[in-house]
């Protein structure tokens, strides 16, 4: 009946035979993703694919291209340097994505409570993320200086001895993390704080007259419910980590040495340092791979969560 | 006596929540304030050690070097037609997407937006910025715009299908059945009842765009530079002033910060919408 009203009503001439009216619909809304689509295709999938194609050649500006097959993935196997910029991407990526986590969980329990100006804080405490990641970095890099920075001032002055920060091969990557944690626990303390919205309360109305105490709800109620939530934190704090450049670069430009070289920083310099363009092309190929997969073992991880 | 226990225990409680806020918000504002106290002082009280909290007296010295030296103004301009011409082609396009991926229920199109959110913006360069040389581009501020479009359209792409999803069907649906064309039910009907979704894509879409710094680094020249470029040339040259360089960094990310306050709750929305899915 709806079908025949809408022909009508739509002009159409009778004796054509129209599909349901999802159906029917279904294909002409794709008219609307087209010039979304087409955005997507050119500066997205495009660079995906072309890629792909450079990485498959010796491609450097100004001296033409030739075809080189997987010689540049051999490469880049047999490269020490790359190895190394995997490993303290690595390094950099488990610090990044556990301190996040754990203090954003604490962080969401806290502004899960109702207390004076809840919302001036919780806005005091969103800024590092919103913040442009080249200006804090600056800030901090000038915090950081071993001499006049305010940082081994405060702590001096509680009696702790002074830090190398970011100016030692040691402590580079440790400070790097403190940086990223500072800007941003607050994403994942969102992700948890929308978590806790959604719970439900008779669990909780059970355990108190049960009489467990706060620690024993929350490790036992709050902790599982909420892991679905915690798991999407996880992922995303490891894209983001493994994905970090801003701050690293500004800061510390990869050094002391080689010392902050991780594997952004390191395509980089082979894209715009030296032009290596079709070897930087292959490093894309091979970073993506590892961002892909770990995702996915994460994404693996929420569904037996689901399933649980 | 019971009784009075559970109130001190409540007590208790109450002062470990205040001290634990406390703990948590004070390295974000001890950051933005050293900030501040850094631009507002001369270069010998930002090396003076122990150092100087709080500026006496505050001079504005630092902002009128960072403009007067650096043509920050230009800098300014070119981030503002970046960022307001990349969130504007990212609305026109990304919001009519939105909605019709929200209305195919396209899932594997929503995945491609996740797929882009997972690429360093580094892998999109390296294409690119060989695609824009040889069309003779480079020099230009339009490469910048394009590249921009890879962080505002998935953005937008992303937090439009979430509004859209949210929004009940059957106004269209009765719309349509009246004799109103699918493009007459978006425009009339859906685009006005999603538009707490565009205010929240606009803000997202345009901090992020501002805030991007890779993009700008490897396309810009020297008269095309966006805001956190010329931030990051003015510590190649002036490594030692402090001032300048804490000032230039304010004047960067002091409208962010403003943007942040004000809008709190549609930030806060949007970047929930698309962690949680």
């Amino acid at each position: 009946m709806a079908t025949t009203l809408t022909a009508a009503a739509t002009g159409t001439r009778p004796g054509v035979r129209r599909p349901t009216p999802g159906r029917n619909y279904a294909r002409r809304y794709w008219a609307f993703a087209a010039p979304g689509a087409a955005v997507v295709l050119a500066v997205i999938v495009f660079p995906w694919l072309f890629t792909i194609v450079m990485s498959l050649h010796e491609w450097q500006p100004g001296a033409g291209t030739s075809w080189v097959g997987a010689a540049n993935y051999l490469q880049l196997f047999s490269d020490a340097d790359f190895g190394w910029a995997i490993l303290r991407t690595l390094y950099f990526t488990v610090l990044a994505v556990a301190a996040p986590v754990v203090l954003g969980i604490a962080a969401a329990v806290c502004f899960h409570k109702r207390f004076p100006l809840r919302g001036l804080a919780r806005t005091i405490f969103i800024l590092p993320m919103m913040a442009t990641p080249v200006a804090i970095a600056l800030v901090w890099m000038m915090m950081f200086h071993p001499q006049f920075g305010v940082l081994n001032y405060i702590l001096t002055s509680l009696g702790l001895p002074p830090s190398e920060w970011t100016y030692s091969a040691a402590t580079v990557i440790p400070t790097l993390v403190m940086v990223e944690t500072w800007q941003w626990t607050p994403l994942v303390m969102l992700i948890v704080l929308g978590g806790l919205a959604s719970l439900p309360i008779d669990p909780y109305e059970a355990a108190k007259i049960d009489g467990a105490s706060g620690w024993q709800t929350f490790r036992h109620i709050s902790l599982p419910l909420l892991w679905p939530f915690i798991v999407v934190a996880m992922v995303i704090r490891t894209i983001d980590a493994l994905k970090s450049f801003d701050v690293i670069y500004v800061i510390t430009q990869g050094g002391p040495g080689t010392a902050s070289t991780t594997m952004n920083i390191f395509l980089y310099q082979q894209a715009f340092s030296y032009y290596h363009l079709g070897y930087a092309s292959a490093v894309v190929v091979v970073f993506f791979a590892v961002i892909l997969a770990i995702s996915l073992v994460l994404l693996g991880l929420r569904q037996r969560a689901k399933w649980q | 006596m019971a009784m009075n226990r559970h109130k001190w225990r409540k007590l208790g409680g109450r002062i470990g929540l205040y001290a634990s806020v406390l703990a948590l918000i004070s390295p974000a504002a001890f950051v933005f304030l050293w900030m501040l106290s850094l631009s507002l002082k001369n270069e010998v009280d930002n090396m003076a050690f122990p150092p100087v909290f709080i500026p006496h007296p505050p001079t504005l010295a630092n902002f009128v070097k960072v403009f007067a030296d650096n043509d920050f103004l230009r800098y300014t301009i070119n981030s503002c037609i970046v960022s307001f011409s990349a969130t504007g082609l990212a609305l026109l396009v990304g919001v009519p997407a939105g909605y019709g991926v929200a209305k195919t229920k396209a899932t594997r199109a929503a995945m491609l937006i996740l797929v882009a959110r997972m690429t360093p913006g580094l892998s999109y360069l390296i294409p690119l910025f060989l695609l824009f040389q040889w069309l003779g581009m480079l020099g230009t501020l339009t490469p910048i715009v394009i590249t921009h479009l890879v962080i505002t359209v998935p953005i937008v792409v992303w937090v439009m299908i979430g509004f859209f999803e949210g929004l009940p069907g059957e106004i269209e649906e009765a719309a349509l059945v009246d004799g109103a064309t699918i493009w007459q039910a978006f425009r009339y009907v859906a685009l006005p009842l999603a538009r707490p979704g565009i205010t929240v894509a606009t803000i997202l879409a345009f901090i992020f765009s501002w805030n991007n710094f890779i993009f700008g680094i490897v396309l810009a020249g020297r008269e095309t530079r966006t805001l956190p470029v010329a931030v990051y040339n003015v510590l190649t040259f002036e490594q030692v002033s402090w001032g300048p360089l804490a000032a230039a960094a304010l004047v960067v990310t002091g409208p962010v910060l403003i943007l942040t306050l004000l809008m709190q709750k549609e930030i806060v929305a949007g970047l929930t919408a698309g962690g949680v899915k």
